[in-house]
């Protein structure tokens, strides 16, 4: 991985950690990725691997007293993120980056009126009147595919899915340049699920909007992203197109969550889970993090820092036991 | 919304009716002869018989109910006080106005004083701020009101002379029986607003408003505030009982003529009507403030409003 | 059928042990649920040992040293009559101590009972019975009290009696919401057998988790009463002298302030301590329990 790059958002060697009654957790142990302008960068892995920190590290709302970024560099348009001021990183909230939340049932306001939270953060960063505030609300609401008129609505009148799209049309209220979606349609009915990723593929589309999608839902992450990146107890494992990843994975780890989704054209008398159970995050295994449950592990892969290497072009494993492959 | 008002209203009416019957019943059970005992030892049994007499006292269980309960209903009449023969219900009324007056501001502070101090220790979680607030607090609700009292007009009156002990002429004269029972009001309403608050600042909705790119100001003054003080406003309500219920000892102290120490009046003189009565009328006046706490909080919180609304509104969208 | 029933009878019994062992655990981390759970221990100490431990006999009169101030022989002066206020301090925890908890004790258990049968029976059993708890609710528990004190005529007993009444509807909304959450479990489950089972569940299963609720609100309950039984013995009902309860002895001291403050200072912060210990370990034990910080 070069150091310098010409991406839109470069991450390198973030590090995130919790700390709750004197024990310390590492949530994210170095993460780093790139993403172009106009292109989708998925994240995948298990609940707890670190996705949700990533996201929030970016947006910098992580929660202070448990959590804290301890080192790493995030930069958004050249400039680091994490060096700026809070005063400047209000201006980057909700209109240069703004997220799109797992739970649609409590990511709102229950007592404020549905327009009124999508017009606040217009309002915020744009030097207009209210009056024009929620008139561009309204805008919102319709392009989302709720009628203009529920605007003074609250929450509780809308289903899941309808308030998901609301808030959806807060985050790119102020078309912002990234969009983070952690877990976007993780509560949602399948059926829902799927109208909603749809919507956020046209809006991507017509905003040109660079994105992250969070999720350990495979489907979803078919659907809509360009690359990907494979997490695990909080490092990349795996980095590359989702071609790539999909046709050819190599990480054991990815290896086996490809494997362990069953596909309608199989007989399976079982599933195939990964062996063992995810480490827990405040007493990490030493070497490998996956090394427990590897099949392919050996002593080897016990001590030190196993480093990201390319097994191809633009497709990099976190993997000593995987030997580079041609073409 | 007019209907709920309206449903409320008559709901109130049962339990006060009820209210009264059971306060009725219990003072019915009065073992021994109440009448001997309010006159003295000296009555003779002519006496006792004849005051039995006046008083209605020799009538069934149902007769006697029926006519308190009617009296109040359709007369809002509590009846004659066993020693004065005074209307009971004329002496409430004049005696009302001082114990409200001294149960609002009690209120005030309470909300004035403790609603600050329970947001600023919520903010400031675990910091020295908080942790002296809630010790403070913890202390305020585990003293008795009337020890509070007693130890104010040591402090103010005795040692210091800065504030009289009792009466009520003038402005000076209510700030001790205010204070004394609002205190244990202040202690209660910062602990209740700071854990709802803590509750609340928890919240995923306050984080997607930081993640919109508001100050954390505004975030606390427009999103935690307004959720955290909707079950502030039940604590209130209970906290009008707890006033009401500690007035009797406060005005006790104080010397202040209000309805509380019409009834301690009541109990030293054995005058069973004027007990009654208080403590029927004070349970009134609770249930009033406990109507209105309801109504406001369904005003307040749109989704108990939106129970409320017509038929025609109510809409559900796949 | 039965093998079911009891596995599942044990399988919570063992959850439940441990359950006690994690809340334990997080109880000892909070130091001042420790501090109040010690001081609470401490006052009941003094309450069963107080022959022992008073210098003097509670009743002992010297007319010569009336309302003296506090001093070597007397540590909190004596009162209007020549009596020891220590001694008389350390005999009154008995009376607070008792009173609270007896009336708490009895008021739950009435109230777990009612609310039993309001959860399991329904329909106009549980209307009636919550009627009478909203009527219950509407007055003031401490009015409540002073009507009942009234009648029944001042006395330890009766106080009890009276201070009782306040902690039923709470344990009543309490069993009441237990019972019918586990109702709706039963009946997504099993179609048949509802009504053979559920009594023996309701008292197996139902009672030990509301377990938790019911012991975070009687701990406040007590320390509650504790200061009402004062109220009530400060206007005359209650417990009276000689007997020494705290809150009658401050009425005693009342007209004294000026010359003898301490008549009054003494008890009340005895008082004071009692129901800050146990508002203290209340706290601690309702975070203790606290789903959310389950993990």
């Amino acid at each position: 991985m070069d150091h310098q790059s010409g991406a839109f958002l470069a991450v390198r060697d973030l590090v995130v950690e919790y700390t709750a009654e004197g024990q310390v957790v590492h949530a994210v142990n170095g993460v780093s990725f790139d993403l172009e302008r106009g292109k989708t960068f998925g994240l995948v892995g298990e609940t707890g691997a670190g996705k949700t920190s990533i996201a929030k590290a970016i947006m910098r709302i992580l929660p202070d007293p448990p959590a804290k970024i301890k080192s790493g560099e995030i930069c958004l348009d050249g400039e680091d993120l994490l060096k700026i001021s809070e005063r400047a990183m209000r201006r980057v909230r909700g209109r240069k980056v703004s997220m799109i939340f797992q739970d649609p049932m409590t990511a709102l306001n229950p007592i404020m009126k549905v327009g009124d939270q999508i017009a606040e953060v217009i309002k915020l960063h744009n030097n207009i009147t209210w009056r024009e505030a929620n008139r561009r609300a309204v805008n919102m609401l319709e392009m989302v595919g709720i009628p203009g008129e529920r605007f003074g609505e609250y929450p509780h009148q809308f289903s899941g899915g309808m308030k998901q799209r609301v808030v959806i049309a807060m985050a790119l209220a102020c078309s912002p340049e990234l969009l983070l979606a952690d877990e976007p349609t993780t509560a949602l009915d399948v059926t829902i699920q799927a109208q909603v990723l749809e919507m956020i593929n046209k809006l991507k589309r017509d905003f040109n909007t660079s994105m992250i999608m969070i999720s350990h839902n495979l489907g979803v992450v078919a659907d809509v992203c360009d690359d990907l990146g494979v997490i695990y107890a909080g490092e990349i494992v795996e980095l590359g197109s989702k071609e790539a990843i999909f046709d050819r994975p190599a990480h054991p780890y990815s290896v086996g969550l490809f494997g362990a989704v069953p596909t309608l054209d199989e007989e399976k008398k079982r599933l195939n889970p990964i062996a063992g159970l995810p480490p827990d995050p405040s007493n990490l295994p030493t070497g490998c993090h996956f090394g427990p449950r590897c099949p392919l592990a050996t002593e080897q892969c016990k001590s030190g820092t196993i480093a990201l290497r390319e097994v191809e072009p633009a497709h990099f494993c976190r993997c000593i036991q995987v030997a580079s492959r041609e073409g | 919304m007019g209907r709920y008002i309206l449903k409320r209203l008559l709901w109130m009416i049962p339990v006060i009716i009820g209210v009264t019957i059971l306060i009725f019943t219990i003072m019915y059970s009065i073992p021994g002869e109440p009448v001997s005992l309010m006159l003295g030892p000296e009555a003779t049994h002519a006496q006792i018989a004849a005051k039995r007499q006046a008083l209605g006292l020799n009538d069934p269980y149902l007769v006697r109910l029926g006519r308190f309960v009617g009296g109040i209903v359709l007369h809002f009449d509590f009846g004659d006080s066993w020693v004065y023969h005074t209307p009971v219900t004329t002496e409430l009324l004049h005696r009302l106005p001082r114990t409200l007056t001294i149960a609002a501001l009690c209120i005030a502070m309470q909300v004035l004083l403790g609603i600050p101090l329970g947001i600023i220790a919520a903010v400031k979680q675990d910091t020295w701020i908080d942790r002296i607030a809630m010790f403070t607090a913890l202390f305020g609700i585990s003293m008795p009101n009337f020890w509070i009292a007693l130890m104010l007009v040591l402090l103010f009156s005795v040692r210091l002379g800065w504030l009289p002990p009792y009466g009520i002429s003038g402005w000076q004269y209510y700030v001790l029986p205010v204070v004394a029972n609002g205190f244990v009001g202040v202690a209660t309403q910062a602990r209740q607003t700071r854990s709802s608050m803590l509750e609340v600042i928890r919240s995923d909705y306050i984080v997607t408003a930081r993640a919109k790119g508001m100050s954390e100001f505004r975030v606390l003054l427009r999103h935690a505030l307004p959720n955290a003080l909707l079950p502030v406003i039940t604590v209130i309500g209970n906290g009008m009982g707890r006033m009401l219920a500690g007035t009797v000892v406060i005005e006790s102290i104080f010397s202040i003529p209000g309805v509380g120490m019409y009834l301690v009046g009541g109990i030293n003189s054995r005058d069973y009507a004027v007990v009654q009565s208080s403590v029927i009328f004070l349970a009134m006046a609770f249930t009033l403030v406990m109507l209105l706490v309801d109504l406001a909080y369904a005003f307040i919180d749109p989704r108990i409003k939106a129970q409320f609304a017509g038929r025609k509104r109510r809409k559900q969208y796949a | 059928m039965p093998n079911v029933a009891t596995a599942e009878m044990t399988a919570s019994g063992v959850k439940r042990q441990s359950q006690a062992v994690v809340v334990a655990r997080r109880l000892s981390r909070n130091p001042s649920a420790v501090l109040g759970l010690v001081v609470a221990l401490f006052l009941v100490i003094i309450a069963v040992f107080a022959p022992l431990l008073a210098p003097y006999p509670y009743d002992k009169q010297d007319l010569l040293h009336t309302r003296a101030a506090p001093s070597a022989q007397h540590l909190f002066g004596t009162d209007e009559l020549g009596r020891d206020v220590f001694s008389r301090v350390i005999w009154g925890s008995r009376f607070s101590l008792s009173i609270g908890i007896l009336a708490v004790v009895i008021g739950t258990t009435v109230g777990m009972f009612f609310g039993s049968l309001a959860g399991y029976f329904g329909g106009l059993v549980d209307d009636i019975i919550m009627r009478l708890v909203d009527i219950l609710s509407s007055i003031p528990d401490i009015l409540l009290a002073i009507a009942v004190s009234v009648v029944l005529g001042p006395g330890f007993f009766n106080s009890v009696l009276a201070l009782c009444i306040g902690s039923i509807p709470m344990s009543v909304r309490l069993l009441r919401a237990a019972i019918l959450s586990i109702r709706q479990q039963e009946y997504l489950e099993a179609a048949t057998s509802i009504n053979a089972g559920t009594a023996r569940i309701i008292v197996r299963h139902v009672l030990p988790n509301s377990f938790s609720p019911v012991l975070v609100s009687s701990t406040m309950m007590i320390g509650h009463v504790i200061l009402a039984a004062a109220m009530l013995s400060f206007i005359g009902l209650g417990v009276q002298p000689p007997m020494p309860e705290w809150g009658s002895m401050i009425a005693g001291g009342r007209s004294l302030i000026r010359t003898a403050p301490h008549m009054v200072t003494f008890p009340g912060i005895f008082i004071m301590l009692a129901v800050l210990a146990l508002n203290m370990f209340g706290d601690g034990l309702r975070d203790a329990l606290d789903p959310k910080l389950k993990k």
